[in-house]
Formats: C-alpha cells, structure tokens, sequence
C-alpha cells in the first residue's frame, strides 16, 4: 500500500508528542504537566453566546473570511493591542484555528524551493507545514543564554538569496520566550534588506507577565511585509472552537482566502459567534487568566531554581523549558523515565525540533496544588539520579 | 492593577491551604508582606474564617440543611437589626440574609435530622415574638456549595500530553 502514497507524506516524522501521549496515557494515576491548552473552562458568557448563536439558528455558511461583524470587532482588538490598524474588509480572514492560517500563509508565499527560516524549538507543526507546502525549512537553532530569543547575528547567519520569509513565534511555545521591541528591531533591517517575508505567530500574545507583548509588524516597514497569525485558544482559553485569524497585507490575504475557500469553505460559524463575544466582552477574563499564570509561574519557577535545573524565567505563554543534561539522558528518555517512575508527563524537547534535545517542556496551566504535588514527584526523582 | 490585598484575598478564597511563603512566591513579595497583610485583613474581619468546604454526606446520613424564610415586624428605629442579631445566635443558623420580596429573612439551618430542624423552627424562630410567619425548604441533594461542584470530583478533561 505505501507505494501508492505520497512520498511527502511518507516522510514526514510522527509527532513526538503523539507518541509520548499514547504511553502517557496509559499510565494510572499520571499527574500531567504536558497540555499545551489552558485549564480554564472557556468563559461561561462567550459559551452562552456561542449556545444562543446556535438556539436562534444560526448554523449556515458564513463569508469564506468569515462574519464581517467579526472581523470588524478583531481589527478593533489589534488596534486596541498594537496600534496597527487592519480594514476588516480586506486585510483579515478567520480561519480553524491558528494551525490553518499556518497552513495557508506558507502555501500561499512559497514556490518550490523556496527557503523558509523558522526558528527552533518551536511548535511541532510549522516543520511539516513547510515541507508540504514544498518549501525547504531552514531551522534558526534558538540558544538557553540568550534566553531562547532570536538575535539579528543568527538571523543574518541563516538568510541566502534563497530565503523568502522568516516564521517566528513569540510568546513561545515551548520555552516560553518573548522578544522585546529592542530584539525585534534588531531583526527588522535585517528582514527589510533580503526582502523577506514574515509570519509571525502570536497565539499567546495575551499571555506575557511583566511588559505587554510587542508585535514584530507594528515595528516600521514591517507591517506589509508580516502576515500576523493569532487566535482565541490560549488567550480566551477556547482551544477546542478551533478559531484564529490571519492579518496582512490585502494581497497576501486575498490570496489565502483563494486557498481557504477552496480547502474549508469558512471556519465554523458557531465558533465565530462565540469569537465575537470573546472580542467584545472578554479582556477582563484574559486579564485574570494571566494574573493566575503569572503566580503559577513564579511558583514553578522558584521550585525549579531550588531544585538547582537551570531554567531562565521565562516571560510569556505558559511554558517552563528546564535543562536537564546533567542527568545524562535524551529528553526523551528522561522524559519516559520520570513517567514511569514518579507518574509525572513532561514532553521531551526533542519534539519540538533537534535544538529542544537537553530540554523538557513543563506545563503551568495547572493549579497551584496540582503544580506541588507534581513537583514534589519530581524532587523525589532528581534526587535518586542524583543519588542524593 | 489589583491590590495585593485583593490577590491575596482571591488566592486563599479558593485555597485556604496556601502557605505565606506560596503566596510571597506567587505574588512577587516579601514573606513579611504577606504576613502583615494577611494580620492586618483577620483584624480588620475581611478575613473571617478559613472552613474547609466538606460534603458531609458522603460521610454521615445525620446531615440536614434546611432554607427558612422568615417574615417578621420590623422593629420601630433599628428596623431588621435587632431580630437579626437574635437569630443570628443561634448555633443551628448557618447563614442569615436580608433579602428583597415576598419575605424578609433567608436563614440557612443545620441539623442532623429533620426532626431537630422542625424543633427548632417552629420552638425557637417561630416563637420569636416578631416573627410572622416561617416556611421551611428542606434540601434534598447539594450539588454546588461556596462555587464548588459536590457531586463528582473534579476532572481534568484536557487529554493528558497535547502541543
């Protein structure tokens, strides 16, 4: 049978995570610090809103880039949040999720060949989203001592004539790094004098504790050359509505749209309603989501100091990126040893590219009381490997 | 920008367990901080209690609450203080609201069984010389106290590892 299938797809690697999540989840008694999703339930108003959309009918196809009145309240947000502003009519599409715009900005920016510089770890679909779009991916390895940022020196390192568009995504997921304004101007020249293309994924751009984040398009001369991915999973805690949108330039979009109309007809109208109420009525609870894993995250952050894993404390997202080489083992197998020992999922760097090996990834969208139980599994187990 | 107090405050709400040294880690301050703060909200009685929140029927069928509405007289220049300073002593009365409509009162009652919150009703509150008339609601199953859901432990329903 495998003859008859793409060669593309055939090679293309299982996920990772996957893979760790099927033996995860056979393990009774597993406290999980592996869910890259919130642990809040979406708020009971956006879903009330998403029922009475429902209730009262309205379950047809909407526009393919989705409800007008949606896009108007989304280009409203992103001007509140970046003082970039975006004509609802042109400029913006809703598409399944922040994954689907991924999708279709590569396809639509790449001919065979063309090289896309993406920066790693980083989250596990953007590698086979380039691949399948005939892209080459060109990896930026991401660095523990500059605190997992990308820096103008790397990026100039990477770009050949090749290059057609760098993909970047801050807050990060895994490490939970942001970039500054100073760091995203650093790049900016940079990106302007190769002429390339950006994507920019921000999916957890409500989510940074200490400055509010910076998007790399309201920086000058970025804006018409960045495609800005976003969406309601982590910042309204609603990632089974499967909802996010892309913002760019008219041309860009209007070629997305061709890929989207064709491929998903418009993102689940329902969805949209709910999306509405989330732009609308919903920064409150944005707010006190982050302020909850604000203190989750220094909590985690102290235990993990005073267990002596060197872990920079990360400024965005809800993801702690500790090294664990001193125990002289593969993150996966760490990773496989922890669960079976102390029951505890961690998901091992390696799936979030080559550059995540020596690193886990820990979770903190879980309570308080869950974090210390699951730390207090994990002192036990470092402190055998250590033989102390 | 919230207040300390107010964090502090929403923290030990749903966690009463959280240790100074927890909540100075969570809130970015010094342990003293938080010490004096907390003191000074328990002196001040914005802090009442720290209660554990126990579904005592799991445990023991001697476990009735009952919801009492009251009607009474107000009484001439205090209005509602004064009976609700008589109500509120007695031990078998959890919570005592004022509330607006057909009644006045709201009285939460404890008993272990429905004969003792009977006795009680209609000994002790009915009797009180302002009361008018009582109605007595006995609960029959508690699903949701203080925010909390009784009836099934709460799950995580994420799957276990997910990107």
């Amino acid at each position: 049978m495998r003859e008859l299938l793409s060669q593309k797809v055939l090679q293309l690697k299982p996920s990772g995570i996957r893979k760790f999540f099927d033996v995860a989840n056979e393990v009774p008694g597993v406290i999980s610090l592996g869910v890259g999703e919130p642990d809040f339930d979406t708020p009971y108003h956006i879903r009330e809103a998403a029922v009475q959309a429902m209730q009262s009918g309205k379950t047809f196809y909407t526009a393919n880039h989705g409800l007008l009145e949606l896009r108007r309240e989304i280009c409203n947000y992103t001007y509140r949040k970046t003082g970039l502003k975006y004509d609802p009519e042109s400029q913006v599409m809703i598409t399944v999720g922040g994954s689907e715009a991924i999708d279709i900005a590569l396809r639509t920016i790449i001919n065979p060949g063309d090289e896309i510089l993406y920066i790693e770890p980083s989250f596990v679909s953007y590698l086979p989203c380039i691949i399948m779009a005939d892209g080459v991916p060109v990896p930026i390895e991401l660095k523990q001592e500059n605190r997992f940022r990308l820096t103008r020196e790397q990026l100039e390192q990477a770009v050949t004539p090749k290059s057609k568009a760098l993909f970047i995504s801050y807050p990060n997921n895994p490490t939970g790094a942001i970039m500054e304004r100073e760091d995203l101007e650093a790049l900016a020249d940079v990106i302007e004098r190769h002429n390339l293309l950006v994507i920019s994924d921000e999916i957890y751009s409500e989510l940074t504790y200490g400055q509010e984040h910076v998007s790399l398009a309201s920086l000058p001369g970025m804006k018409e050359r960045t495609i800005m991915i976003n969406g309601f999973s982590k910042n309204f805690a609603m990632t089974g509505w499967r909802l996010g949108y892309a913002l760019g330039n008219q041309e860009v979009i209007e070629q997305m749209i061709k890929v989207h109309q064709y491929v998903i007809m418009c993102a689940p109208t329902v969805s949209q309603y709910g999306a509405m109420e989330a732009m609308v009525n919903g920064e409150a609870d944005a707010v006190s989501m982050r302020e909850s894993y604000n203190q989750r995250r220094r909590y985690l952050h102290h235990e993990l100091e005073r267990l002596g894993l060197p872990c920079f404390q990360p400024e965005g997202a809800f993801y702690m990126f500790p090294d664990i080489r001193e125990f002289g083992m593969s993150s996966e197998d760490f990773a496989m040893d922890l669960l079976n020992e102390e029951k505890v999922a961690v998901v091992p760097g390696s799936a979030f590219g080559e550059s995540g090996e020596g690193f886990v990834r820990i979770s903190y969208a879980y309570s308080i009381a869950e974090l210390k139980e699951a730390l207090a599994r994990i002192e036990r187990y470092i402190r055998k490997k250590r033989g102390e | 920008m919230e207040t300390l107090s107010m964090k502090i405050l929403k923290a030990l709400e749903t966690n009463s367990r959280l240790t100074n040294s927890d909540l100075a880690i969570m809130m970015d301050v010094p342990e003293d901080e938080i010490r004096r703060e907390i003191s000074r909200l328990e002196n001040e009685h914005i802090i009442c209690g720290y209660h554990t929140l126990i579904n005592w029927n799991t445990v023991s069928d001697e476990d009735v609450t009952a919801l009492v509405e009251l009607r009474v007289t107000p009484q001439g220049g205090d209005g509602y203080q004064k009976i609700a300073e008589k109500i509120k002593d007695f031990p078998q009365v959890v919570t005592l609201y004022l509330v607006s409509g057909a009644y006045d009162f709201l009285v939460t009652v404890k008993g272990r069984t429905l004969k003792e919150i009977s006795l009680f009703v209609s000994g002790k509150l009915a009797s009180l010389p302002e009361v008018q008339s009582t109605t007595t609601h006995f609960a029959l199953s508690k699903y949701k106290e203080l925010g909390v859901d009784l009836d099934v432990e709460k799950t995580d329903k994420r799957m276990v590892v997910t990107p």
